[in-house]
C-alpha cells in the first residue's frame, strides 16, 4: 500500500470508530435520558425509574467507558498501521 | 477542637502543600511556563483536568441545584460530563498533535489569519474572565462562612496563594497543585456523602444507596404530600426541547472551553491525550455520580429535620442559627401556629433554603464530627483555587503568547516571553481579585454566556479545522462571527433586554446549541463558495490526522510487547 492510501485507510477506520462511539453517546444521553425518559420510567432499576437513573447515573458511566474504549481501540489501530512500516 | 480550629488547621496545611509544590515546580522557559514541558503523565493530567474543571460551582452549588430541580437537574450532570466524550474523540488528540501553546494558536495557524486569531483571543479572555470572577467570590464565601474572616480578606489570601505558584511555576506549578487539589476536593466531597448515605440507608456507597434504597421513593411521596411534583418527574420545570438544548449546549461548550482544552497540550503525546481524557472523566464522574445521591439525601434530610417541626425546637439546632445568620436559610412562622412548614408557594412557605447550602450544611445536618466540616471547607477552597489558576493561565497566555509574541513582537527572546507571561498572570489575578471583591451583579447571568460562547465559537471551528480540509479562512471567520453574534444577541436580549425566549421557547442557557449549528452551516457553505485553503494548510491537516510515531509513543509509556 502506498503511503497516502495507507493514511486514508487509517483515517477511515478512525472515523468509523468515532461514528459508532458517538452513536452510543447520543443514544444513552439524548435518547434514553431525555427523549425516551418517560416510557423508560415505567421500568425500574433497583428502586429508581430507569429513565431517571440513566439521566443521573447510567449515562455518566457509559461516557467514561466510551473514552477508554476509544483509547484502547486506537492503540490497536496505531499498532496495526505502524507495523506495516517494517 | 472546634470547627474553626480544625478549619484553620486544614486550610493552612493545604495552603502549605500548594506553596511547596509551587516552589518545587519553578520554570524558566516558555515551554515549561505555558505547557508544563509537555511532560505530564496521562493520569496526572486527568486529575489536574478534573480539578481544573470542577469549580466552586460544581463542588458547592451543583448538588443543591439538583436537589431543587430533581430530574431536570440532569442537564448539569450529563452536560458537564458528556462533553468529555466529544473532547476525547474529536478534539484533544489532534490538538495535542498540533502541539502549540494555546487555542487561538490553532485557530490562527489553521485558518492562516491573524483576524481569526484575534477573534479567538477575545473569546478566550471573555470566557475565562467570566468564570474566574465567580471562583474568587467562592473563595471569599468559604473564608467568611467557616473562618469568620471578612470576604475581602479571604479573596486577598486566595489571590496571594494562587499568585505564588502560578507566577513561579506557570502551567507546571498549576498542574501539580491541581493534582493535589483534586485529591483534597474529592476526599472532602466523598466523606460526608458516604456518612450521610450510611446514616440514612445503611449502605456506605452513595451511588448504590441512591439506586437501591427507598429514599427516593420516600422523597417522591413527601414531595407530593407537600404539593410539589415527584422528585423523579421529568420536565417539571423545563420543556423536553429546552432540556435537550441545554444539555447539548453544556456538552459542546465544555468541549470548547479553552482552559480545559489547553490541559491536553501538556501531555507527552497523542496516545497520552486520549487516555488522559478518560482519566479526567473518570475522576470527574466520581464526584458527578455522587452529587445526585447527595442531592436527594440532603433534600430528604432537610425536609425531615425542618418541616412540620416546632420553630423553637428547630432554632435550638446550632447549624440552623448559623445558616440563618448568613441569610441563606430563613425560617418564618407566617401563620403563627408555632410550627414551620415547607410549601411550593413562596408567599406561604415558612422555610426558604438557598441551594448553595445543601453541600456545605450536609455534614452539620447529619451531625458529623467537626473535622469533617472543616475538610469540606478546605475542599471548597481547593475546587475554587484550582479552577481559578487554570483560567488565569489561559488569560495570561492569550495576551503574552497570542497577542504579544505572535502578533506584536515575534522576535522576543525566551526570557522576555516568560517575563511577559508572569506579568500577565499577575495582572489577571489582580483583575480576578477585583471582581471577587466587587462582584458585578451579572456574574451568575453570564455563566450561560461562557458556555454558549464556547459552543458557538470554538467547538465548530476546531472540529471542522480537523475533520474538513476544505474549510478555509473565509468560512471560519464568517461562521464564528455569525455564531457569536446570534448567541450574544439572544442571550443579552433575554437576560438584560427583557426579550421573550422567542425561538421555540429555548432558554438562554440552551441557545448555544443553535449558535453552534448556525456556525457549522455558515462555515461549510462559505468555505465551499470561496477558494480552498493553501496546500501547506492542507498538509498541516493531513499531519494532524496521523498520531506521529506510535511505536515510540507506546514504548515510552512502558508497553512491553507491541505486536
Amino acid at each position: 500500500m502506498s503511503e497516502s492510501s495507507r493514511r486514508q485507510t487509517y483515517w477511515r477506520a478512525n472515523i468509523a470508530l468515532i461514528r459508532n462511539l458517538l452513536l452510543v453517546w447520543a443514544l444513552v444521553s439524548i435518547g434514553f435520558s431525555i427523549l425516551l425518559v418517560e416510557p423508560l420510567n415505567q421500568i425500574h432499576l433497583g428502586r429508581l425509574p430507569l429513565g431517571f437513573w440513566m439521566a443521573q447515573q447510567g449515562s455518566i458511566f457509559v461516557f467514561v467507558g466510551l473514552i477508554f474504549i476509544y483509547a484502547t481501540q486506537m492503540d490497536k489501530l496505531d499498532r496495526k498501521f505502524s507495523n506495516k512500516d517494517k | 477542637m472546634t470547627v474553626e480550629v480544625w478549619t484553620i488547621l486544614f486550610v493552612s496545611i493545604t495552603f502549605m502543600i500548594y506553596l511547596y509544590i509551587g516552589w518545587r515546580s519553578r520554570v524558566k522557559d516558555t515551554k515549561g511556563f505555558f505547557v508544563a514541558d509537555q511532560g505530564v503523565p496521562a493520569i496526572a493530567n486527568g486529575a489536574a483536568t478534573a480539578a481544573d474543571w470542577m469549580s466552586a460551582a460544581s463542588f458547592i452549588s451543583m448538588a443543591g441545584l439538583i436537589s431543587f430541580l430533581g430530574y431536570d437537574g440532569s442537564i448539569y450532570l450529563m452536560g458537564w460530563t458528556g462533553g468529555y466524550v466529544l473532547l476525547a474523540l474529536l478534539l484533544a488528540p489532534y490538538l495535542r498533535k498540533f502541539g502549540k501553546y494555546t487555542v487561538p494558536d490553532f485557530v490562527g495557524d489553521r485558518y492562516y489569519s491573524n483576524w481569526a486569531r484575534l477573534v479567538a483571543v477575545v473569546a478566550a479572555i471573555f470566557v475565562s474572565l467570566t468564570y474566574v470572577a465567580g471562583q474568587m467570590r467562592g473563595v471569599g464565601i468559604v473564608f467568611s462562612r467557616f473562618l469568620q474572616v471578612d470576604v475581602n480578606t479571604g479573596v486577598i489570601i486566595g489571590m496571594v496563594i494562587v499568585a505564588f505558584f502560578a507566577i513561579l511555576g506557570g502551567m507546571k506549578g498549576i498542574t501539580w497543585t491541581q493534582v493535589a487539589q483534586y485529591s483534597i476536593l474529592i476526599v472532602a466531597y466523598l466523606i460526608p456523602a458516604i456518612a450521610i448515605a450510611w446514616q440514612l440507608t445503611g449502605n456506605p456507597i452513595p451511588q448504590v444507596a441512591f439506586t437501591f434504597s427507598d429514599i427516593v421513593d420516600k422523597l417522591n411521596a413527601v414531595q407530593v404530600d407537600l404539593g410539589f411534583q415527584e422528585y423523579t418527574q421529568p420536565f417539571a420545570n423545563k420543556s423536553m426541547l429546552d432540556i435537550l438544548m441545554i444539555t447539548v449546549a453544556l456538552m459542546v461548550g465544555t468541549a470548547g472551553l479553552p482552559h480545559v482544552i489547553v490541559r491536553f497540550y501538556t501531555v507527552p503525546n497523542v496516545r497520552a491525550a486520549r487516555y488522559s481524557a478518560g482519566w479526567a472523566l473518570l475522576f470527574i464522574a466520581i464526584l458527578y455520580t455522587t452529587a445526585p445521591a447527595v442531592a436527594s439525601f440532603a433534600r430528604y434530610n432537610l425536609i425531615d429535620t425542618l418541616h412540620d417541626q416546632k420553630i423553637e425546637e428547630v432554632r435550638q439546632l446550632d447549624w440552623v442559627t448559623k445558616w440563618e445568620n448568613t441569610g441563606l436559610l430563613t425560617l418564618e412562622d407566617k401563620n403563627s401556629d408555632g410550627v414551620i412548614s415547607l410549601t411550593p408557594e413562596e408567599e406561604t412557605s415558612e422555610i426558604t433554603i438557598d441551594r448553595d447550602i445543601i453541600v456545605l450544611s450536609t455534614p452539620e445536618v447529619a451531625k458529623l464530627a467537626p473535622w469533617v466540616i472543616a475538610l469540606v471547607a478546605a475542599g471548597g477552597l481547593a475546587a475554587a483555587l484550582s479552577t481559578a489558576s487554570g483560567l488565569l493561565l489561559v488569560i495570561s497566555s492569550s495576551i503574552a503568547h497570542d497577542v504579544y509574541f505572535r502578533m506584536i513582537n515575534p522576535n522576543a527572546s525566551e526570557s522576555k516571553r516568560v517575563f511577559v507571561g508572569r506579568l500577565m498572570v499577575g495582572f489577571a489575578i489582580a483583575i480576578a481579585g477585583y471582581f471577587g471583591i466587587n462582584p458585578p451583579g451579572f456574574v451568575a447571568q453570564v455563566v450561560a454566556f461562557a458556555f454558549g460562547l464556547a459552543a458557538a465559537s470554538f467547538f465548530p471551528i476546531i472540529l471542522l479545522g480537523i475533520f474538513d480540509k476544505r474549510t478555509n479562512r473565509e468560512g471560519a471567520i464568517a461562521g464564528m462571527v455569525v455564531g457569536l453574534l446570534f448567541t450574544t444577541i439572544y442571550i443579552v436580549g433575554i437576560k438584560f433586554g427583557g426579550m421573550e425566549p422567542w425561538l421555540w421557547g429555548i432558554s438562554a442557557e440552551g441557545i448555544g446549541t443553535i449558535g453552534m449549528l448556525l456556525n457549522l452551516l455558515v462555515t461549510l457553505v462559505v468555505s465551499r463558495l470561496t477558494p480552498p485553503p493553501p496546500a501547506e494548510i492542507q498538509a498541516l491537516v493531513e499531519n494532524l490526522r496521523t498520531p506521529g510515531d506510535a511505536t515510540v509513543a507506546l514504548a515510552e509509556l512502558g508497553e512491553e510487547q507491541l505486536d
